[in-house]
């Protein structure tokens, strides 16, 4: 099976690169905040704006009561 | 329009979005028509163009990298420039990945039904087309990761880790597999042959699926589930661990495609063992994508949108589940070679691939057209339950057609010899190919329920790119 000659040692090489990637992250601090993120991306607010009016107001906090 | 660093490139995101749109009603229609004919083998007069053997590779290449490939750009492109707070980067780049991607697709239109192909599944399209896709690919990533290497906020968001991962992956397993030696301009032989090819083809063949079909869509999972249903993810700290678990873990699941094969046991054991092994992962990121409704349960009732993305991760959770049972030895000595497999791939690809897109792209397309909303949500539910029956006819036909043909192929009388002959297999199939088609057929009738509402909501739509807005602030 020539071609787990490829394979193998391609994967083994992968999985360091992976480490290098994940060690690197780790750390330069990108885990460091577990919570915020995830809560960060939920204030960009990406409704389009209507012209000349401020109708939008609340954040999708998921609060909204009534729906 | 105006294009300045202070405004986001929502062009191509627009051009990729309805382009999933109307490739996924092609291939879907594409594969429709292959359904048909296993109903009715006479339905093109043996036509070579229209036959079941060239339609059915451009039926693959068209849902997985014309539909779901223009997706995964246009959701790439999206939570990339929204979560860097930074317009994407090179637009002319940005541009020719989906100039040149079109181009990939309709060459894939014209050479397979000529017969042109390279015979590697998922994988057919001849070599000019494998160097331009080549091409596409290497632009795509540079795109994505110059904007995230410009990005205005330290943190990269997992979503972003996810699309990484399978921008990076899909290029080193397109090359490896794609090695080819050109004999003429349409034909060439593939580096590897025999065992070696195959064994090559489904290192290619799974993790294409691992990393094309999982790892860029459970990104799209991870932004725009939260997205709309406006909670944030259950548990962020999973979804860190279910990206790296899953990438560490997933290269080596190809083999369970070649049980009892030529391929050395201890390579389908191994490959069964891997993919046992993925449904930790799997499983970890599917509960988390739905606990993030926790508290909201009630958005689920009204929010179609939002239905699309749940339904879409428990298709998911189905059918990671019932990939590693299946990558079982024993019971792929039943289930190789029949119906179920067609099953799975479809619970797979129309339960979760296609769901999870199809909520994406309505998320998007009001975004991009400066609408507060689709143009009709009533439509969007419409969509939803068909879609729904759609999957659940065709998946639960081809378990029972699968199991069916299983059982009557392994059956052995008394003295040995085969109780049913194929072709009584066959025969018994018919009622259960009749309801795929069915299913198939409602299928798609949802992507042209949601062309038609994308249409409406285009229309006097405003196309302004919006602006680059400041990164939220530390405090909340």
């Amino acid at each position: 099976m020539e071609s787990l000659y490829l394979l193998i040692p391609l994967s083994v090489v992968l999985v360091f690169l992976i480490g290098v990637a994940f060690w690197w992250s780790v750390k330069s601090g990108q885990f460091d905040d577990m919570e915020g993120p995830a809560y960060r991306i939920l204030m960009d607010d990406d409704r389009p704006r209507k012209e000349g009016a401020a109708s939008q107001q609340d954040t999708p906090s998921g609060r909204e009561g009534n729906d | 329009m105006l294009e300045t660093q202070s405004n986001y490139n929502y062009k191509v995101v627009r051009q990729f979005a309805v382009m999933a749109v109307i490739w996924g009603i092609v291939g879907m229609a594409m594969g429709v028509f292959i359904a048909a004919q296993l109903v009715w083998p006479d339905l093109t007069y043996g036509i070579e163009f229209l036959s079941y053997g060239r339609l059915r590779p451009l039926h693959t290449n068209a849902v997985i990298f014309a539909f779901g490939g223009c997706a995964l750009f246009a959701t790439s492109y999206w939570c990339v420039q929204r979560t860097c707070h930074a317009r994407l980067f090179c637009g002319p780049l940005a541009a020719f990945t989906f100039w040149g991607w079109q181009v990939v697709i309709l060459a894939a239109a014209i050479t397979l039904p000529l017969g042109m192909t390279s015979g590697k599944e998922y994988a057919e399209l001849e070599w000019p087309i494998d160097l331009l896709i080549t091409a596409v690919w290497v632009s795509y990533a540079v795109v994505f990761f110059g904007t995230i290497a410009k990005r205005t906020v330290s943190h990269i968001y997992v979503a972003n880790w996810f699309f990484g991962g399978f921008i990076l992956a899909v290029a080193l397993l397109h090359v490896v597999n794609s090695c080819e030696i050109p004999v003429t301009l349409f034909k060439s032989y593939s580096c590897y042959a025999g065992a070696q090819d195959a064994m090559v083809q489904w290192w290619y063949g799974h993790n294409a699926v691992g990393f094309f079909l999982t790892a860029g869509f459970l990104g799209m999972m991870y932004y725009f589930v939260p997205k709309q249903a406006g909670r944030p993810v259950y548990s962020y700290r999973l979804s860190v661990v279910h990206f790296w678990a899953l990438i560490f873990t997933y290269m080596w699941a190809g083999p369970h495609h070649l049980h009892y094969t030529a391929l050395p046991d201890w390579t389908q054991s191994v490959g069964m063992l891997f993919s046992l092994i993925l449904l930790a992962p799997s499983w970890g990121g599917m509960i988390n994508g739905i606990m993030t409704l926790q508290g909201a349960w009630h958005k689920l009732r009204d929010d179609p949108i939002l239905k699309f993305l749940i339904t879409s991760l428990s298709f998911y959770g189905m059918s990671t589940f019932e990939g590693p049972m299946m990558a079982i030895k024993t019971v792929n000595a039943l289930s190789h070679y029949t119906d179920w497999t067609v099953g799975h791939v479809h619970s797979g690809a129309l339960g979760w691939v296609a769901m999870v897109s199809i909520g994406s792209i309505y998320y998007l397309l009001p975004r991009l057209f400066g609408k507060p909303e689709m143009h009709s949500v009533k439509l969007i539910t419409v969509h939803f339950w068909v879609a729904t029956i759609g999957v659940v006819l065709y998946i639960s036909s081809m378990w029972i057609a699968g199991v069916m043909q299983g059982l009557m192929w392994r059956a052995v009388n008394p003295d040995g010899t085969l109780t049913y002959s194929f072709v009584e297999a066959v025969k018994g199939s018919y009622p259960f190919w009749t309801i795929r088609f069915v299913g198939g057929l409602l299928f798609l009738s949802g992507m042209v329920i949601m062309a038609y509402n994308m249409f409406k909501t285009m229309a006097g739509g405003n196309t302004a790119d919006a602006p680059v807005l400041a990164p939220a602030g530390y405090h909340a």
